[in-house]
């Protein structure tokens, strides 16, 4: 992005009404490797990519369950998404604790939200510079929210976030009319398609993603690896029959355009969206 | 001038009783299943025995709502070791925590009185005894509660292992099958519900093993 004089410290305005700290930690999740997660009527599926700084060492660890019936994945500043899924854990076994019920999601993700808030307005402070997706399961339903440095929260059928999210996002907002009655096996293929579709031609294989369930009756867990490439397996075998899928980087530089365009001081601020 | 009393108790007891035997591959805990208070009953159906992971179980008898208390901590903590460690809490594991958090308390202590049981490690059983402030020994069996005193002399007249100072040292784990084990709990407890108006109503046995846990019930006098 651009460098100017109001955006030394978060609790500093600019001219045009926007604090560029908090817009340049939202850069910081679009770095991120992908997260992605969808939700039907009674689940809700998460799944990353499992970037690796290099070729000797582990990936990260994107997904955290936070409760039986919570789970969390973050794409951004991997460390700042640690401590909040602690923090998140935390207050999970305190409401337990106090209420003897498990935590209703909406109540976490504002939480949260106000947590990150803080952030963007104490001069000794920074924001969180992670995304996270929640997903989670409660008395009113599935649940999936996307929470932001900014301290805006918002919930989704199907999102994505990171780097190459967008391809991903073209393939959810294709398919989301579908998600709400998908059945589960359902739900997490249209995820690992989604994350194929973030991976740019390079071969998918459980290796390279990780994903979680959570739904009625199924605490969160993350699916093993022999699970997700038996899952694999099954459709490389009819995608190989149906053709290659449709150009992903026709979208990524639209979009890429669409970023640039609202990037000017007359443009909207992104976290006002 | 003689020392004021106070006429209000934070504590009440209970009742009841809990024995734990340990075996070479089990482990055997039982509670009665009555709650007293005074000469009266409150309820002949409440248990005292609490799963605190997946081959650890704790049996508790004094003071039931600092049992309860005690044991939505331990699950708390318990909760925590599996976000950090991704796995659960070994039996000696959680025997030291439960006594750092007896001890923790010690001036206004847990009215607890505990016996832990489980599977360590290697799968061998493993009990382990507690007094209310958290000092605690691994030992082979082990009672505890109102009926403790009747039991755990008969205990000692089956089990007992040799003393420690006797050399070749021996053992805390009791060379007793299974089957045996829960058979002796019931001669024990039917025995203990005769002579101990606290104890009585039922028995609530689980057993840990490798293939799980699992529970058992047997009738006792209601008087």
């Amino acid at each position: 992005m651009f460098r100017n004089q109001y955006d030394t410290d978060v609790t500093t305005w600019s001219p045009a009404g926007r604090l560029f700290q908090v817009e340049y930690a939202m850069e910081a999740v679009k770095q991120g490797s992908a997260a992605i997660g969808l939700r039907s009527k009674t689940h809700v599926v998460l799944g990353c990519v499992n970037k690796a700084n290099s070729e000797l060492s582990s990936h990260q660890k994107k997904i955290f369950k936070v409760d039986d019936h919570i789970g969390v994945a973050i794409a951004g500043l991997t460390a700042d998404g640690r401590v909040l899924s602690r923090y998140m854990r935390n207050e999970c076994i305190n409401y337990n604790f106090t209420y003897e019920s498990p935590l209703p999601v909406g109540r976490l993700v504002v939480q949260l939200a106000d947590k990150a808030q803080v952030c963007t307005q104490r001069s000794w402070k920074r924001p969180y510079g992670v995304g996270l997706l929640v997903a989670g399961l409660d008395e009113s339903g599935a649940h999936l929210y996307y929470n932001c440095p900014s301290g805006n929260y918002f919930e989704y059928q199907a999102f994505a976030i990171g780097s190459r999210s967008q391809a991903a996002k073209t393939y959810l907002e294709r398919r989301f009319e579908n998600f709400t009655d998908s059945s589960r096996d359902d739900l997490v293929k249209d995820a690992i398609t989604a994350i194929r579709e973030t991976l740019q031609g390079e071969t998918l294989k459980s290796s390279i993603c990780t994903i979680a369930v959570v739904g009625i009756g199924e605490p969160f867990h993350i699916l093993d690896q022999g699970t997700v490439q038996q899952i694999i397996d099954t459709f490389e075998i009819a995608a190989e029959q149906e053709g290659p899928a449709a150009e992903p980087d026709a979208a990524e530089q639209s979009a890429a355009a669409a970023d640039q365009g609202g990037s000017t001081d007359e443009g909207v601020a992104p976290m006002d969206i | 001038m003689t020392k004021q009393q106070a006429n209000w108790s934070p504590y009440d007891n209970n009742g009841g009783s809990c024995v734990a035997i340990a075996g070479a591959d089990y482990c055997v805990i039982a509670a009665d299943t009555r709650m007293s208070t005074g000469y009266n009953i409150l309820t002949r159906e409440y248990s005292k025995i609490c799963k605190l992971a997946d081959k650890c179980v704790m049996a508790s008898s004094g003071f039931q709502a600092d049992v309860k208390a005690l044991q939505k901590q331990l699950a708390a903590r318990h909760l925590i070791y599996q976000h950090q460690h991704n796995k659960q809490m070994s039996c000696p594991a959680m025997a030291q925590l439960l006594s750092n958090t007896l001890y923790y308390k010690r001036f206004f202590p847990y009215y607890s009185f505990n016996v832990l049981g489980g599977l360590d490690n290697e799968g061998k059983g493993c009990v382990f005894t507690y007094d209310a402030v958290g000092s605690y020994e691994k030992v082979g069996y082990s009672s505890q509660g109102s009926g403790s005193t009747l039991i755990t002399p008969f205990l000692d007249n089956q089990l007992k292992s040799p003393s420690p100072l006797l050399l070749p040292a021996q053992d805390a784990v009791t060379p007793l099958g299974e089957a045996e084990a829960i058979d002796l709990i019931k001669t024990v407890f039917a025995s203990a519900s005769e002579r101990d108006i606290y104890t009585g109503d039922k028995i609530e046995i689980v057993v840990v093993n490798a293939d799980g846990i699992r529970r058992e019930y047997m009738e006792l006098r209601k008087d």
